[in-house]
């Protein structure tokens, strides 16, 4: 497999569709794993990893830090905050300081697109994109299509709609990369404002509609809202918001009978999203969480070397 | 000292020349242009298989002294333009402090004087500290011979300090060199808006960004009569907008970029931070666009718009880096190898882009053969191949997206004044 081979994993655009099967079959004995009474496995056993996040996250850092641990590899957070930025350290000098203490492999969240490419080119460490900017967000698109293969059984020629900010959204782009490499039908929906202008040229649906985006689908993946996009003057108020685009029980008639709904956490209930359909079994937000935990398990696995033995009981 | 180059190709667009003849230099001064001179006190310079044209002018560098010494000096600069082919080079006023002032532009004359290896003359800004809100002293700023006025770096976002400019420059026949940029429109953005910054989710700006400042400075160049220069355009609307105002008799002239001719939005895809650049490197359409206004006449002339940086503002986060290109020692090369030799450009309107325009704009008794004239002269080999190696340009700017590109057609010899300061891409003395 070529994926073994490549440094770093950046994003869904570069990756093959037979490397993204295998991570996703990599992560269901590692689903096992989670489930057992006693978690660990020693396959990582004398291997290093850090996550350093340029921006707040709580759910995709201790996803990767137990992800580590549950494989035994030793997992650290760095806590980059502006302050060394304010001082004045230059993020290569950074990079290079965490290198140099051993580590095998870097888990990167940063705001600012491209920044983990950057750093990649720069370090003999293994780089894993954790969001970047506007552009991907590679392990969740892996843990949504690895939930989506789990309930429906298969990616092949679904329909997904995508609904919400996609302008901002590293998660849409790597979902929209990912899903394509399956025949999927992707659609994308949100305010006019919230959508990139060429957004078809990537191979997806464009709509305004939510009633009409759903029609016939078989997953939607209902993005996070950003509040302060409103002060910038994208959209007039959440009020207004809410009432286009925040998905309720109504909207499901139109998609498939067996829909299900995603959500890449955190929720604004009552934004993008009905408490009452969040709480439902139609969502699956929280199932998505254990499945991130399995797909950053085998991606792990995977990049460090781990042998396949040990994971097998 | 007298110089005589023979056997070359001269081309000089103004006389209407493009044939092979002999240069007869002393003085300084071109003496005469004539078939098969011969002089028995004369430096003779082989210069068969090369192309001689009049010295090349580059209306749009960054030379950074004073204020950013550690990315250019006038000394590092010079050099840079002598061993690109570019006798004269106007540099632009956004140093630290600003050229708003006679002192400074005496400063950077002085400072050029003694390096002595390009003209260079200096451009004052149009309002004072480049602000955007009160006027500078042009009167004072013509006087200590400042050739233009630009706040180049910045828009000026105020319509009417604009008029205003334009207005007042007007009463010196200075042309006002226009960085045209809605910066609510630009605000953030990283990269030309389109299908690229969709999949690289950097943030886009948009052609309109540069075309809405571009229609607005129009419709001020009509109203006041002043003399609009439109610096690096980089879209296909910009051009329509030219070509309209041209045709409508408006006084409006414009500039291209080498970048801006051969190399796309595409390659910010790697997140080099070299490919940062303002305006943005666009998409082919607007290249295309933007080649057939060279030939068409719409463009006026090619300015580098050299912007040398140190290492640590591009080696960073894309979004962090500082825009710009170091561009006086790739511009020849880039626009020979990919416009000349394909057949895209004639090269008598090449010469014309990097001589007469640029003179013509500025209103500078270069850019020709004639004799009398000053002897600046810009020798070319168009068929020496050499590979792009930032490790070795002049400038401090090693901020180039073109390393490592070969490329065909180089400047072979640059002469000041009827001084060899450059030969092969290496200064002489």
């Amino acid at each position: 497999m070529g994926f073994e081979q490549t440094k770093d994993l950046l994003g869904l655009r570069e990756l093959s569709r037979e490397d993204i099967e295998l991570i996703l079959n990599t992560a269901l004995p590692m689903k096992d794993i989670i489930k057992r009474d006693i978690k660990k496995v020693p396959t990582l056993r004398g291997k290093a990893l850090a996550t350093v996040f340029y921006e707040p996250s709580t759910r995709t850092r201790t996803s990767f830090e137990i992800a580590g641990k549950y494989l035994s590899a030793d997992t650290v957070n760095l806590t980059v905050n502006t302050s060394s930025v304010l001082k004045g350290e230059s993020l290569r000098d950074t990079i290079k300081t965490i290198e140099v203490m051993g580590f095998d492999l870097l888990v990167m969240r940063h705001s600012m697109s491209g920044t983990p490419h950057y750093v990649a080119r720069n370090t003999r460490m293994r780089i894993i994109n954790a969001g970047d900017g506007a552009n991907e967000h590679p392990t969740q698109a892996l843990l949504d299509m690895f939930s989506i293969k789990e309930k429906k059984g298969t990616l092949e020629d679904l329909k997904v709609a995508i609904v919400g900010d996609i302008l901002h959204s590293r998660v849409a782009r790597s979902n929209i990369y990912g899903l394509n490499k399956f025949g999927c039908e992707v659609r994308v929906v949100g305010p006019s404002t919230l959508m990139p202008p060429e957004i078809e040229k990537l191979g997806v649906k464009r709509y305004y509609s939510l009633d009409e985006a759903l029609d016939g689908v078989d997953v939607i993946n209902v993005l996070r809202i950003q509040k302060e996009r409103q002060q910038l003057g994208l959209f007039p108020s959440l009020d207004e918001y809410a009432d286009l685009y925040m998905l309720s029980p109504q909207h499901l008639l139109r998609a498939k009978d067996d829909v299900f709904i995603l959500h890449p956490g955190p929720m604004n209930r009552g934004v993008e999203i009905s408490s009452q359909l969040a709480d439902s079994n139609v969502a699956v937000i929280n199932e998505q969480v254990t499945n991130g935990v399995a797909v950053r398990m085998a991606l792990l696995f995977l990049m460090m070397g781990g042998s396949k033995d040990e994971i097998a009981n | 000292m007298r110089l005589l180059i023979k056997g070359g190709r001269v081309i000089d667009p103004a006389n209407g020349l493009n044939a092979i003849m002999d240069l007869l230099l002393d003085e300084g001064r071109i003496v005469t242009v004539e078939k098969d001179l011969a002089d028995d006190v004369a430096e003779v310079i082989d210069a068969r298989d090369k192309l001689v044209c009049p010295g090349f002018i580059d209306m749009h560098v960054h030379l950074r002294e004073p204020g950013y010494e550690y990315k250019e000096d006038i000394t590092s600069g010079s050099k840079a333009a002598a061993a690109g082919g570019f006798t004269t080079v106007c540099c632009m006023p956004n140093t630290e402090p600003a050229v708003d002032n006679a002192a400074i532009a005496t400063f950077i004359r002085e400072r050029a004087r003694k390096t002595g290896l390009a003209n260079v003359l200096p451009i004052g800004t149009i309002t004072r500290g480049r602000g955007g809100n009160e006027l500078s002293e042009m009167a004072e700023l013509v006087s200590a011979g400042c050739i233009a006025v630009s706040d180049d770096g910045s828009p000026v976002m105020r319509a009417d300090v604009m008029r205003n400019g334009l207005e007042y420059a007007k009463m010196f026949a200075l042309p006002v060199l226009a960085h045209c940029e809605d910066l609510n429109l630009s605000h953030d953005g990283q990269m030309h808006e389109g299908y690229y910054s969709i999949i690289y989710g950097l943030k886009g700006i948009p052609v309109e960004a540069e075309e809405v400042m571009i229609a607005r400075d129009i419709m001020l160049a009509r109203l006041t009569g002043g003399h609009l220069h439109v610096c690096h355009i980089s879209t296909m609307g910009a051009v329509d907008l030219i070509r309209e105002a041209k045709e409508e008799g408006i006084k409006v002239t414009c500039e291209v970029t080498p970048h801006h001719l051969v190399l796309s939005d595409e390659a910010v895809g790697t997140y080099d931070a070299n490919t940062k650049v303002s305006p943005p490197l666009r998409s082919w359409e607007h290249i295309e666009a933007l080649r057939e206004a060279l030939s068409e006449g719409v463009i006026d002339c090619i300015a580098t718009d050299h912007a040398p940086h140190h290492l640590e503002s591009k080696d960073c986060e894309y979004v962090l880096a500082s825009p710009g290109i170091s561009g006086l020692e790739t511009a020849v090369a880039l626009i020979m190898n990919e416009l000349v030799h394909p057949g895209i450009l004639d090269i008598e309107r090449m010469v014309s882009l990097f001589t007469t325009g640029p003179a013509e704009i500025l209103g500078l008794d270069r850019g020709t053969l004639t004799p009398g004239k000053v002897a600046d002269i810009t020798l070319l080999d168009p068929d020496m191949i050499r590979t792009v190696d930032p490790a070795k340009f002049y400038s401090k700017g090693k901020n180039t997206p073109f390393k490592g590109r070969e490329l065909k057609g180089w400047p072979y010899m640059t002469i000041r004044a009827g001084k060899i300061v450059a030969r092969e891409g290496e200064i002489v003395g």
